[in-house]
């Protein structure tokens, strides 16, 4: 296969950006699009230039790491599928195949398609700790918890942060990341005793990160290489006008119900 | 409560409250406005009812500008947010998810929003007359406006606007306030698709019906 890659080169975060055209003609459908990227670099290596920096680390779709705009949609056109997940047999011979970054105010370009995503690690941090007794470990299944929560919980939990909801939200919300480890916590027993203030937290984080809004476009949950729900954006903010305006924590910490 | 309503979580949940009110009386709007397909009488009594009891028809007045106000404001600033938030905008970008609905929230908004000043000017107080106007007479005002082709075209496509802006709306306004329960089908509109369309219909119907001479 031959295709025409446009791939958005910038050396650096504060150096201006344009979009540089190269051919890569070896492109077998096997190959992962990572490995077609490696195929470019290496012709470019051996001219001289210097290669298209990418993030990436497991190549197995479970890290979070890799991540670009493919022809306009966030990991390209495989759904639930990272972009080291997904092969060349997803595109055909002759194919043009854009190459952008994540653009988010809160993610800035570090160089060409590497975005600094540390944001999206401070609303975790923002978080804070969770209630757990030390001491002798408990029997396992001790706390009985549904099967139903279990599968809610374990669905937001597979979020690897990669930051896909972000870019491709309209608004560069982090709505879909930050109720996804809301969602998680909340659903379980575990998460129970901080979660209010861990609601209150993490939003605060994500607002000051400045992410957008969310409008409910949808876009975050078919980018989403871990088809995590927007129904968890929906659980955040109950818990946040409970948090807020109904101020569940604080009476309950006055001795309320 | 004051940072609250400083944060985009709290600006969507007073852009999704002041919606539902408005949602609520578009409402009881439209099934007041079928009234004209059964004669001048019936309609004619329902506006002077309402007419008699200033003290609630101003405080309906009141509710609902308040809310148009705040939703405007906080769309405006939602927007300003939304648009810094973004940055620097992608070369290409293919929806896969949002639908022509929630991308059109903002410019059908703005359109809404004219639309709105211009038909409370034409039909509450009479100050733009494409027809002759009559105080006390809205089953007349209204058969004259909507036999000028421009005035029923300027509706038809107004409505299609508020069409759209309820389905993608109404659908949000329940998830921002944190309403709905976890589904298969996320994002599944059937609730908002009935809602929408039943006040699309029956707001497009009438304009076109009466320049067809149903209703005169």
């Amino acid at each position: 296969m031959r295709l025409k890659l446009v791939v958005w080169r910038q050396p650096g975060p504060t150096a201006a950006g344009r979009f540089v055209t190269y051919e890569a003609n070896d492109v077998t459908p096997d190959m992962s699009f990572l490995e077609m990227l490696d195929m470019v670099n290496e012709d470019l290596q051996n001219r001289g230039e210097a290669p298209i920096a990418f993030d990436h680390d497991c190549r197995e779709g479970i890290c979070g790491s890799c991540g670009m705009m493919i022809n306009g949609v966030a990991h390209g056109p495989m759904k639930g599928t990272a972009t080291c997940q997904l092969h060349m047999r997803s595109f055909r011979d002759g194919d043009t195949v854009h190459i952008e970054p994540w653009r988010a105010r809160a993610f800035p370009v570090v160089k060409d398609l590497v975005v600094d995503r540390s944001a999206l690690d401070r609303i975790i941090a923002s978080g804070g700790f969770v209630s757990v007794n030390t001491g002798g470990a408990q029997d396992a299944n001790n706390i009985l918890i549904s099967k139903d929560q279990v599968d809610q919980a374990m669905d937001a939990a597979a979020c690897i942060g990669c930051g896909a909801c972000v870019a491709a939200c309209p608004n560069a919300s982090a709505s879909l990341f930050t109720s996804a480890k809301l969602s998680h916590l909340a659903l379980l027993p575990q998460g129970q005793p901080e979660r209010f203030r861990r609601t209150l937290s993490m939003i605060d984080r994500m607002e000051e990160e400045g992410f957008g809004a969310c409008t409910f476009h949808g876009e975050c949950q078919e980018a989403c290489p871990k088809e995590i729900s927007i129904d968890n954006i929906v659980r955040m903010n109950r818990d946040y006008v409970k948090s807020t305006v109904t101020k569940r924590e604080e009476k309950a910490l006055a001795g309320g119900d | 409560m004051r940072t609250f309503f400083r944060t985009n979580l709290g600006l969507k949940v007073v852009m999704a409250v002041t919606g539902l009110i408005m949602v609520g009386y578009l409402i009881t709007h439209v099934f007041a406005n079928l009234l004209v397909f059964r004669g001048p009488e019936l309609i004619n009594r329902y506006s002077a009812i309402l007419h008699g009891q200033p003290a609630f028809l101003w405080t309906a007045r009141a509710v609902l500008i308040v809310s148009l106000i705040a939703h405007v404001w906080s769309a405006i600033e939602l927007t300003r947010r939304d648009r810094a938030a973004r940055g620097t905008s992608y070369t290409v970008w293919k929806p896969q998810a949002s639908t022509l609905a929630s991308r059109t929230m903002r410019w059908g908004g703005l359109l809404i929003l004219f639309f709105v000043v211009w038909h409370i000017l034409q039909f509450t107080t009479g100050t733009v007359r494409p027809a002759p106007f009559v105080e006390g007479d809205p089953h007349g005002n209204v058969v004259r406006a909507f036999q000028i082709p421009w005035v029923v075209a300027l509706y038809v496509v107004s409505m299609a606007a508020l069409g759209l802006h309820l389905f993608h709306g109404t659908w949000s306004a329940f998830r921002s306030l944190g309403l709905v329960k976890p589904s298969e089908h996320p994002l599944r509109h059937r609730t908002s698709l009935l809602v929408a369309g039943v006040i699309w219909l029956g707001f497009t119907i009438i304009p076109l019906a009466i320049l067809a001479g149903v209703g005169r």
